[in-house]
Parts: C-alpha cells; sequence; structure tokens
C-alpha cells in the first residue's frame, strides 16, 4: 500500500489519548497513553481484562465519559477533525451520523418504555429529517438487514418481549441507520450465548464490509479478536502492551501479557485436563500504578530494569508489529530472563514453566 | 435432540449420584409453565468431573440445584447411594447437606457482604462442626491456605475488600469446609477474567485431587468445560443431547447441536477461519411451549418429520459416546 | 462529610442533647413558669439577655419551652422508629423471605392499616382511654408506622432472598430461622436506617401536626406543635413565639432529610462496590 493510498483512507487517528477519573480515594489514570490509526473499511481489536481501559478508551474518542470528575487529554483525529477538542453540540451531530456504538448490554441500552420501532427510526427521523412513512420504510428495511424475520411486528415490539440475541440486532440497526463511517462495538457479545455470539458477530462483519465501515471491536476474548479483526491492540493497565496485525499477533505474541493471556485460556483444540498456565497475582491499582512496566509484578520474564523504566511501544523487526517489553517474548533477552527467573524460583515464573514435571497434570498445589 | 433413554447411564458400582427422568417444572403465570428440565437422567461416578454444558435456559443451573433439592424436582429421582433425595423430608435433606456442596456463578453475590471471611467460612462448621473456636479456627485457617487465601490477612475482612477471584476462592473454602463427596460447581468462573479463570480452574483441578472429589461442573464455555471434565453432557431446552468423554466428543460430535456449539466457539486462532457458513439465524424456543419430538428440530439443518413425530432416544454411538438424534453426525455402530 | 451535612448532623446532636439533659443545662429555665405571675417577667417579650429568644403570651421561656419541646418530638418519633424498625422491620423481612400464604396474609393485614385513617384511630384511642399523654400518643404513633417498615423491609429481603449467598446457606444446611437471622435482617438494616431518619421526619411534621389540632399531649407540657398552637392567638401581636419553634420544627426536618440522604448515598456507594 502506497502512502498515498494510505493517507487517503485513514480515518481516525488517536494520539497520546489519557483519560483520568477523580475520585475520593484518588485519580485513576484509566487510559494512559494511547496512540493508533485506524483506515475506512479495517477492523481494529482492542483487547485486554477487566480494568484495563479498552470500554473507557472507546468512550473517551466517543466523548461519552459524561461526569465532570473525568479529563481527556490527547488528540482523536476523525477525518481532519480532532474530536476531542469539538464543542459538544459538534459531537450531537456526529452522533449516529459518523460515529456509532453497540454496547456490551443490549437490554440496558434500549429504552424499556418505548417500541423498537421509534427507538430505530429516532436518529433517522432527528438527524437526516426523514418522515415518518419514510422512516418507517427504512426501518423495515434494516431490521431485513440485521436479519430479523417478520420486521413489521418486530418494531411494534418492546425490547422485553425480544431475546438478548434480538435486541442486540435491534442495536446494531439502530447504530447502522444513518450509515455512521466509524462503529465502536463495545464487548457486543459478552452478553449472549456462543451461538448468538456467531450470528452477531457474523452479521457485523458482513455490515462492515457492504458499507465500507470501519469498526473498533473491544473484547475480553482472544477467540473474538482472532477471527474478526485486521489489527489487534492488547491493552494492559491502560496502556497499549502490544500492537499489530492480527495475524502476526497471533503468530508470534512478542509481549509477555499477551502471551500470558493466550497461555491461560482454556481451548478445545487441547486435550481434557491440560494444565492452564495461570498468570498469577492481579492488575495494578491505577490510582498509583508500578513504576517502570505495569505487567512486571505479574511477568514471568522480569528484570530489575523492568521495574524502573516504561519501556517504549517500538518495533523490532516487523515496523507494523510494535511492543513495549525490555525482555520480549522469544528473543534472546527474554529467554534468558525466563531461565534466570525459573532458576531463581520467581513464582510467576515457576508457574508457567512447562518444562517443569510437576506442571502438567492436575496434582500439585497452585 | 433432545431426547430422553437412559442407555448412557453406567451400572450401579461406583455411581455417586444417579438422576432418572428429572423433571423440573415452574409456574410462569396465567396457569402456563415452563419446563426448565423435561425428563433428563444421568450419572456421576465417584470421583469423576461431569461437565453440563449449554446455553443459557438449557436447564443446566436447574439441574445443579435440583441435586441439592433447592428446589425439590417436579418429578424424577435422585439417587445419592442408596438414599432417594427426593423422598427425604425437609430436616432429613437438611441433614445430608454437608455430603453435596454448591458454588456460585456470581463470587460477591454468594457471599454476606456484612459478614467477615472467617464467619463465612466457618458458618457452615456452626451448623455442623466441632463446636469448639479454636478447632473451627484451625479448620478454617487450613481450607482458606489449601485455597490460597492467606488466613491471617483475610479472616476479618468482608468479601468487597477482596477481588471477584479471591471471593470465589473463599466461596470454595466455604464449601469444602464440610468435606463434602460432590461439589457441584455452577458457572464458578464466567464472571471471572481469563487470568483469573485459569487459576480457579486449576484450584480446582487440585483440590479434586487432594480432597478425593467428585464434581458436577456447569458452564456455557465449551472450552472450560472440556478442560475440566471427565464425561461431558450437552443439554438443550431442558433435554440431553449428547453424553461422552470431552476430548471424544469434541473430535467426534455427533448432535447438530454440539457441531453447532462446537462451530460457534471463537479460536483464538486466525488461521481457523471462521466459519460464515455455519448458518444459523435461529432462536432457542420457549420453555413454555417447546417443540414436539426433537426439541432442537426447529434449528437443526439434519431435521426430517420423523424428528418432528418422534422424540429420539438416547444410543451409543460410539463406546462411551451416547447422543440422542435420528440423525446423528456420525455412523451409528452396528447400523 | 460535606460541611453542610457536619452542620445537619450537628443540629440533630444539639437537639437530642438538650432534650435528654435539659434538666442539668444550666441557665435554663422551668418551661412552665409564668414570670408575669411574679412580676419577674412580662408576656411577648423580645429577645433579651434573661430570655434569649424571648418570652410566649404566658410569658414562659421560649427557648425552654424548645428545648423541653423537644421531648415530646423525639420520643414520639424514636417510638415510631423503633417499633417500625423492630416490628415492622422483622415481619417484612420474615415474609420477603418466606413467601406463600404467611406474605400474602400479613401484607393483607398491613394494607388495612395503611387504608386505616390514623387521625380516627388516634381520636378514638384518645377517648377510649380519656388520656392523652406522651406514652398514648408514642404508642399509638408508633403502631401506625410499622407498616411503612413492613413495605420497605419486605422489598429489600425479596431482593437480598435471591442472592446468592441465600441459597448458599441453605446449601449448607442452616436453618431458615438462622437464614433469617444472621442473612437477611442485617442486609436489610442499612435500608431501613435511611427509610427511619426520614420517616422520623415526618413523624415530628406529624406531631407539630397533632399539636396543633389539640391532640398530642396535654397542655402545658410544652411540644413545638402546641407551642405554634398557642401562639396562633396572638400573631397579630407578636410572631416571634411562633416562628421559633416553627424554625426548630424546619430545621429538624430538614437536617433528619440531610443526613438521611448522605447514609442513603454511601450505603449506594457501598453497595455498588460490592
Amino acid at each position: 500500500m502506497s502512502d498515498a493510498v494510505e493517507t487517503d483512507r485513514r480515518l481516525l487517528t488517536v494520539t497520546d489519548l489519557r483519560t483520568t477519573f477523580s475520585i475520593a480515594a484518588g485519580d485513576v489514570q484509566a487510559v494512559r497513553g494511547v496512540s493508533f490509526a485506524l483506515d475506512r473499511g479495517r477492523t481494529l481489536g482492542i483487547v485486554g481484562e477487566s480494568g484495563c481501559g479498552k470500554t473507557v478508551l472507546a468512550r473517551s474518542i466517543m466523548r461519552l465519559n459524561l461526569g465532570s470528575n473525568v479529563t481527556t487529554t490527547g488528540t482523536a483525529e476523525f477525518a481532519g477533525r480532532d474530536l476531542l477538542s469539538l464543542p459538544m453540540a459538534d459531537m450531537h451531530e456526529m452522533w449516529g451520523m459518523e460515529l456509532a456504538m453497540v454496547f456490551q448490554d443490549p437490554m440496558t441500552s434500549l429504552n424499556p418504555l418505548v417500541r423498537v420501532g421509534r427507538q430505530v427510526t429516532e436518529h433517522l427521523r432527528q438527524h437526516l429529517g426523514v418522515g415518518r412513512a419514510e422512516a418507517a420504510r427504512t426501518a423495515v428495511d434494516l431490521l431485513n438487514e440485521v436479519r430479523i424475520p417478520e420486521p413489521e411486528a418486530r418494531l411494534k415490539a418492546y425490547p422485553h418481549e425480544l431475546s438478548g440475541g434480538m435486541r442486540q440486532r435491534i442495536c446494531i440497526a439502530i447504530a447502522l441507520a444513518c450509515e455512521p463511517a466509524l462503529l465502536f462495538a463495545d464487548e457486543p457479545t459478552t452478553a449472549l450465548d456462543v451461538t448468538v455470539q456467531h450470528q452477531i458477530l457474523n452479521l457485523l462483519g458482513r455490515e462492515q464490509r457492504e458499507r465500507d465501515m470501519a469498526m473498533v471491536l473491544v473484547t475480553h476474548d482472544l477467540g473474538v479478536v482472532a477471527g474478526r479483526t485486521d489489527d489487534t491492540l492488547v491493552m494492559y493497565a491502560g496502556m497499549v502492551v502490544e500492537q499489530a496485525p492480527t495475524g502476526s499477533l497471533f503468530e508470534e505474541m512478542r509481549h509477555p501479557y499477551s502471551e500470558a493471556l493466550l497461555r491461560s485460556l482454556p481451548r478445545t483444540s487441547q486435550v481434557s485436563h491440560t494444565r492452564l498456565a495461570a498468570i498469577t497475582g492481579r492488575p495494578p491499582d491505577l490510582i498509583d500504578p508500578p513504576s517502570g512496566c505495569a505487567f512486571s509484578p505479574r511477568c514471568p520474564y522480569v528484570q530489575p530494569r523492568c521495574r524502573e523504566e516504561v519501556p517504549p511501544l517500538s518495533a523490532v523487526d516487523d515496523p507494523d508489529h510494535r511492543f513495549a517489553c525490555w525482555t520480549p517474548v522469544g528473543s534472546p533477552e527474554g529467554m534468558a530472563a525466563f531461565a534466570r527467573n525459573v532458576a531463581e524460583g520467581l513464582p510467576q515464573a515457576v508457574a508457567v514453566d512447562l518444562t517443569a514435571p510437576s506442571s502438567t497434570g492436575s496434582g500439585g498445589a497452585s | 435432540m433432545a431426547g430422553t433413554g437412559k442407555a448412557h447411564l453406567r451400572p450401579e458400582g461406583d455411581v455417586l449420584i444417579r438422576v432418572e427422568d428429572l423433571v423440573v417444572e415452574f409456574p410462569a403465570g396465567r396457569g402456563r409453565t415452563v419446563k426448565a428440565v423435561s425428563g433428563i437422567s444421568f450419572d456421576i461416578v465417584k470421583g469423576e468431573t461431569l461437565g453440563l454444558v449449554g446455553e443459557s435456559g438449557c436447564g443446566k443451573s436447574t439441574t445443579g440445584r435440583a441435586l441439592i433439592q433447592l428446589p425439590s424436582p417436579t418429578s424424577g429421582s435422585v439417587r445419592h447411594g442408596f438414599v432417594e433425595l427426593t423422598e427425604l423430608s425437609d430436616e432429613a435433606m437438611r441433614r445430608r447437606r454437608t455430603d453435596i456442596q454448591m458454588i456460585f456463578q456470581d463470587p460477591i453475590s454468594s457471599l454476606n457482604p456484612r459478614r467477615t471471611v472467617g464467619e463465612i467460612v466457618a458458618e457452615p462448621l456452626r451448623v455442623w462442626g466441632p463446636k469448639g473456636a479454636a478447632e473451627q479456627k484451625a479448620l478454617v485457617d487450613r481450607i482458606l491456605d489449601a485455597v490460597g487465601i492467606d488466613p491471617d490477612l483475610a479472616r476479618d475482612k468482608r468479601p468487597h475488600e477482596f477481588s471477584g477471584g479471591q471471593c470465589q476462592r473463599i466461596s470454595i473454602a466455604r464449601s469444602l469446609v464440610v468435606d463434602p463427596e460432590l461439589l457441584i460447581c455452577d458457572e464458578p468462573v464466567s464472571a471471572l477474567d481469563v487470568s483469573v479463570q485459569a487459576q480457579i480452574l486449576n484450584l480446582l483441578e487440585d483440590l479434586k485431587a487432594e480432597y478425593g472429589l467428585t464434581l458436577v461442573f456447569i458452564a456455557h464455555d465449551l472450552a472450560v468445560v472440556k478442560n475440566v471434565s471427565d464425561r461431558v453432557a450437552v443439554m438443550y431446552l431442558g433435554k440431553l443431547c449428547e453424553v461422552a468423554g470431552p476430548d471424544e466428543l469434541y473430535a467426534n460430535a455427533a448432535h447438530p447441536y454440539t457441531a453447532l456449539l462446537l462451530g460457534s466457539i471463537p479460536e483464538p486462532d486466525p488461521s481457523a477461519a471462521v466459519d460464515e457458513d455455519l448458518v444459523d439465524d435461529g432462536e432457542l424456543p420457549s420453555p413454555i411451549n417447546p417443540p414436539s419430538g426433537c426439541r432442537f428440530r426447529t434449528r437443526c439443518p439434519q431435521a426430517s418429520e420423523l424428528c418432528a413425530d418422534e422424540e429420539p432416544q438416547m444410543r451409543e454411538v460410539l463406546p462411551g459416546h451416547h447422543v440422542a438424534c435420528h440423525h446423528p453426525l456420525v455412523a451409528v455402530a452396528g447400523q | 462529610m460535606p460541611l453542610f451535612t457536619r452542620l445537619c448532623l450537628g443540629w440533630l446532636v444539639a437537639i437530642v442533647f438538650g432534650a435528654i439533659f435539659a434538666d442539668l443545662i444550666p441557665g435554663l429555665q422551668d418551661p412552665n413558669y409564668q414570670g408575669f405571675l411574679f412580676g419577674t417577667s412580662a408576656t411577648n417579650e423580645p429577645p433579651s439577655l434573661t430570655h434569649l429568644l424571648g418570652t410566649d403570651n404566658n410569658s414562659r421561656d421560649i427557648l425552654a419551652r424548645i428545648v423541653y419541646g423537644a421531648r415530646v418530638s423525639l420520643v414520639v418519633s424514636m417510638t415510631a422508629v423503633i417499633m417500625g424498625t423492630v416490628c415492622g422491620g422483622f415481619l417484612g423481612a420474615l415474609v420477603g423471605f418466606v413467601r406463600g400464604k404467611t406474605d400474602a396474609m400479613i401484607m393483607a393485614s398491613v394494607d388495612v392499616i395503611l387504608a386505616f385513617p390514623g387521625l380516627v384511630l388516634l381520636l378514638t384511642v384518645v377517648t377510649l382511654l380519656g388520656r392523652r399523654d406522651l406514652l398514648v400518643i408514642a404508642t399509638v404513633v408508633g403502631f401506625l408506622s410499622i407498616p411503612p417498615y413492613t413495605r420497605v423491609a419486605r422489598a429489600t429481603a425479596l431482593a437480598v432472598s435471591r442472592r446468592e449467598f441465600v441459597m448458599a446457606a441453605r446449601a449448607i444446611g442452616t436453618r431458615k430461622r438462622t437464614i433469617l437471622i444472621r442473612e437477611i435482617l442485617p442486609n436489610c438494616l442499612p435500608t431501613l436506617m435511611a427509610f427511619a431518619l426520614v420517616n422520623a421526619a415526618v413523624i415530628i411534621l406529624l406531631e407539630g401536626a397533632l399539636a396543633f389540632l389539640g391532640l398530642s399531649v396535654q397542655p402545658p407540657t410544652a411540644s413545638w406543635g402546641n407551642m405554634i398552637n398557642a401562639a396562633r392567638v396572638d400573631l397579630r401581636i407578636n410572631v416571634w413565639p411562633a416562628v421559633w419553634p416553627s424554625l426548630a420544627l424546619v430545621f429538624t426536618v430538614y437536617s433528619l432529610n440531610v443526613v438521611g440522604d448522605h447514609i442513603r448515598r454511601s450505603k449506594a456507594v457501598r453497595s455498588a462496590a460490592l
């Protein structure tokens, strides 16, 4: 891809975004300097555990962190305009039209007292000034598009009369109504069953391709990211620890946290009773984050330097594959560090040392 | 499937719990009933882990609770050794409660927020155990230590001072302090983060070996169930579809529903292409008015007229692999 | 706690303290001492150093009457709160936990009491007993406040009963009685307490209204309500004997609401963090 094409296709550029919540106990640094870029028609997966800042990041870009105790700095340039410095009135114009969001819980993101039809057409009528009859026709088309059977009947239903999967389809129809250029999907399938999740993810993928829409897919599930995204950001403690095209990320995970996350996941391809490489400890306190790398207290590869200096997000071989680590997985430094930690009996290293005989089977204390 | 039958039950010898024709129904108002569980049979052999898997509304949690008679099933039999639990009086059942313990999905909701961890874990002992305070404390400390919680730090704290994973450990400690034979785990890791989930799954495996436990592991996550189970039973809309060993089941799914479930799992491997052709825009039918015959037929690509007319019975398709389907996806032995 | 909430709390503490230890406060005069009979003070005196808030139309010290009058407000509202939380709280928690027939029966009687006009009941009791001292008034008002507490406790108990720790307690074979006392009731208490503070304010106003109608304690015993009632006659000559007890009433009721809200909010934060 040439540079000219790349800049032309560029839709969103986020630079050094930081979001802080002031609460009684102190300032929670939920997002600590995140930068990334997203092209039209591409899907970016943001993956991490609860509290890593992935949802706050998406909402900060959307300017949906309502509350006087929240401060966001940095820039988020969307089609030439910095979303973070736009007046709120302009943001209201963008919501639904340019940017849309699908939330985790389809029950709470729909108004329980309003019929589905009115909720679907609300944006159309408000933003595009479409008349009642035409809006109703568009609503039927939209529901057909998100594969809801008998759309005319469903438009008259209240949200509680529909199943979780149906409600999420409705939410997607609402989000797509005004043809946004960018869709944020914040854990869109976490509350749904696995077969329904599959349906919804298929639907999102198809809509995105057909509309040349960019999508940010926020999820805790590496499996969802693997099959459905072009690029992936792995977040930990408010920072991006690894960023790469999804294919190369899964081929070669370089950050110890990404690796640990993948290894702690039970897989259907493993035989039953395979011992999982659990990550020891807990995520850090974001009011007073540790000095150095935030993952260092749990990292099997940790070295003294990691506890003092924050590693920069940088590339080594592949310019698209960037990670923030002093002792990356697979590198000579990393292997040496791991061997040293195992020899010293560091608990987080011993726990995932698959060469040790005690680490397989079900015996032994954890 | 979703059929009935008992071909998959094993000889009585080592069976700890044997459930036959279990039916659980709840009133749904206006004279209707929710048919949560409709005649399922299974058994649990001493020392094994039975995984009960299925999507929400399939009746797996209701089945787990029926095992401890909370509430008692509408009909059917739950036999623990030689004792028929469904026929026990409330008081007699109460006296047997220590044998079968349960841990729940929401680790925080399952601990009383106004009690200290020490009190919570000692509660079963207060009801059943040695009455001496020192003896109780020693037991509580030992069990907290076994689940990876430092008793000295935790004893006087309240649940909200702990993370979800730690609360689940405390919950496990409470259930193990009375030394039960059977532990029913109802979605024990689905509220937890991936990294914590692995810690708890490993812990359960360790405790199972250490305390000689038998487990019923109820979950919607097929990968998790495969990891911990010795035998897996797939449920759909109040019925059993398929029962087999985990490796066998995942390699040779015989029931179309099992195949659908497996195909829907997002694998953390981009080279494993997502199966977009896996057509299923179906909806779970209402448990108030379930389909006739095989309950899965409304979503099943294999469905025929036979499926609507006749409920499939459990049969063995491969050694130790049972399925209730008229059109199983593997060749049936002897046909 | 914000400064304003602290001020409100301070006022409440001062009122309670004053009411309890009224007899021991140095310099506080006898609330029923009518100075004009002995020529020591006149009626309707403006505030002065001897009478900080002035005197009423019987030349009694208003400050003293307000402090002693707080006793009535306090006793009536405390009785209502205690009877409400103990009887109503227990009944509500019980029926919210056991449900079924007991629930239907008790809630039906609660609804009957709620629908019964309280004033009529009070009048009947006062007439039948032929006296209206603090004990009678407090008991009747207390009885009438059981139903709202029952409703609050029942709603909370319904929610608590669905929590998994209750299922867990049953699964370890805890008796129902023990579950009610150890698991359900303690978790209903914070909600009941927040309700009680707001309810206390309502009761104080109710007592004021009853006293104004001449249905509360027998004069000359001071209560804020009957002070306002007595001052009504001379309102054109001197408004102060009506203003001071009214202010006491307003400050107290307002403070109870502010403190009640504060407790409810901090409780909401706590249960959200759970």
